[in-house]
């Protein structure tokens, strides 16, 4: 089961908040910063925008673990955003645990636009977690749906 | 309650007569044994119809949005006044209400009680073993006569809906009028566990879920029941995007309740009328009551008890937990929030 683990390249989805913690992602790769390439960023206005429902649908499509990511309290180009997402996020994943759902498939941080290596520390320890627990399942919806 | 059911019909038909209200909505009893519906009435001829007892489940603040929007007995312009019964858990649901603006406070006239706790007819089927044929009531003992099984003596206090037994504000916190005696809120239910799941393995709530939401029939009644679900379109119903899978898929289930769950945190007052609403009898509550206990413990709402204070995801705090937020470098497993 281990070996099987090490083999598993986890997919995950990471929505990244235009002002911190996409221009975070992007100097880790300007700046030529190693991290595994498991990731599919998804750019949106602010971690505040992020409905819970994006992270379920989310799992619900297949992806083995999610990352929400916004600037550093203070620093939200929206003043507030995301301290909301912060009071949002603490119930999902709490909720999440509490029907079954690993804790360890959600994460929720901060990166501003200077923190590159930063990021490619928190998304190694992503895929870390992720790798621990292996593909995803639950969820995981098995019926192909016309779109 | 029986002298609490005749003051509440005088008081009406005095409301009526000095035309202090245009509607008054309370319940009335229905043909389904154990179950009461809301009732509107539009002048004081009705009145005999109104009931108070323990089977008064529906949360009436659910019909207010849609009773305002088109009054069927409003004259004019004026908006109607509407008279209503608030048992605690309604007057609390009319708390948020008014601060989500989807009513307003001039509008009505709330004729608060306390409440007893309703019985959860769940239980009842699951104790008599069969369909209920028939109930009767003496003070707080109910016979009841089940198809195949004979006829069982109950008492209401052992089949109480879960959320009354841990209800922990009984009499209205906002009324015009109060009839009977107000109990104080009851602190001691206030922490008491939402579910027997709290303490599972992983493994184990995941497949207590499971089963629960496989036996969802998406009939949304639970939706229908609740005053919170005020939205003009649910996500359950969008098309574009369309959150909800139509097919027969667990997880769309799952998406369905959990999405729910969450619109419901620090606005679901454990009214219960969704679990009693619910017809295959979904262990809802295991839902909400997590959101809910979440939201106090978290954030410190209470919630329906104060109309000053923000809705708990409406606001924020500098000082907000982020023990679960995720930094680079700490350990493996245990990054849990429960």
């Amino acid at each position: 089961m281990i070996e099987a683990n090490a083999e598993f390249e986890p997919r995950i989805v990471a929505f990244l908040c235009n002002w911190c913690s996409y221009a975070g992602a992007d100097l880790a790769g300007v700046s030529r910063m190693q991290y595994p390439p498991n990731v599919r960023v998804v750019r949106v206005p602010c971690s505040g925008r992020i409905d819970p429902l994006f992270v379920l649908k989310a799992l619900q499509n297949g992806v083995d673990g999610v990352l929400v990511s916004g600037c550093h309290p203070g620093d939200c180009h929206y003043v507030s955003g995301n301290l909301l997402a912060r009071r949002k996020f603490a119930v999902l994943k709490s909720l999440l645990e509490h029907v079954g759902v690993e804790p360890e498939r959600i994460h929720f941080s901060w990166v501003s636009a200077a923190e590159g290596a930063r990021f490619a520390e928190i998304l190694e320890r992503v895929i870390g977690a992720v790798r621990q627990v292996g593909p995803g399942t639950k969820m995981v919806k098995s019926i192909e749906e016309a779109q | 309650m029986r002298e609490v059911e005749e003051q509440l019909r005088s008081e009406v038909v005095r409301l009526f007569a000095e035309g202090a209200i245009d509607l008054f909505l309370g319940y009335s009893s229905s043909r389904v044994p154990l179950r009461s519906a809301a009732c509107v009435l539009h002048d004081a001829d009705g009145v005999a119809r109104l009931v108070w007892n323990r089977t008064c489940t529906p949360n009436l603040a659910a019909l207010l949005r849609e009773l305002l929007r088109s009054p069927p007995g409003a004259t004019g312009d004026a908006p109607p006044r509407i008279g209503l019964l608030a048992k605690g858990c309604v007057s609390r649901s009319l708390v948020t209400l008014m601060k989500a603006n989807q009513i307003s406070r001039e509008s009505l006239l709330i004729i608060g009680v306390d409440c007893p706790g309703m019985i959860d007819r769940h239980k009842v089927a699951a104790r008599v073993g069969g369909e209920i044929a028939a109930a009767i009531w003496s003070g707080d003992d109910l016979a009841v006569r089940a198809t195949g099984s004979g006829e069982h003596i109950l008492s209401a206090e052992d089949v109480l809906l879960d959320d009354c037994r841990t209800c922990a504000h009984p009499s209205a916190v906002l009324s015009d009028r109060f009839l009977g005696e107000p109990r104080a809120p009851r602190r001691d239910a206030l922490d008491d566990p939402a579910s027997s799941l709290t303490e599972a393995e992983p493994e184990e709530r995941w497949s207590h879920f499971q089963g629960e939401v496989a036996r969802c029939i998406r009939c949304y009644a639970c939706r229908e029941a609740c005053p919170n679900c005020f939205c003009t379109e649910c996500f359950a119903d969008a098309s574009d995007p369309r959150w909800i899978g139509v097919t027969t898929d667990e997880t769309d289930l799952a998406l369905f309740h959990l999405g729910r769950a969450f619109h419901q945190a620090g606005r679901c007052v454990s009214c219960g009328a969704c679990v009693s609403a619910c017809p295959l009898g979904i262990d809802l509550r295991m839902l909400y009551e997590k959101v809910n206990g979440d939201v106090k413990v978290r954030f410190g709402t209470d919630v329906g008890t104060s109309l000053d204070e923000p809705e708990p995801l409406c606001r924020f705090a500098l000082e907000d937990d982020e023990t679960f937020m995720t930094e680079p470098g700490k350990g493996g497993r245990g990054m849990g929030v429960r």
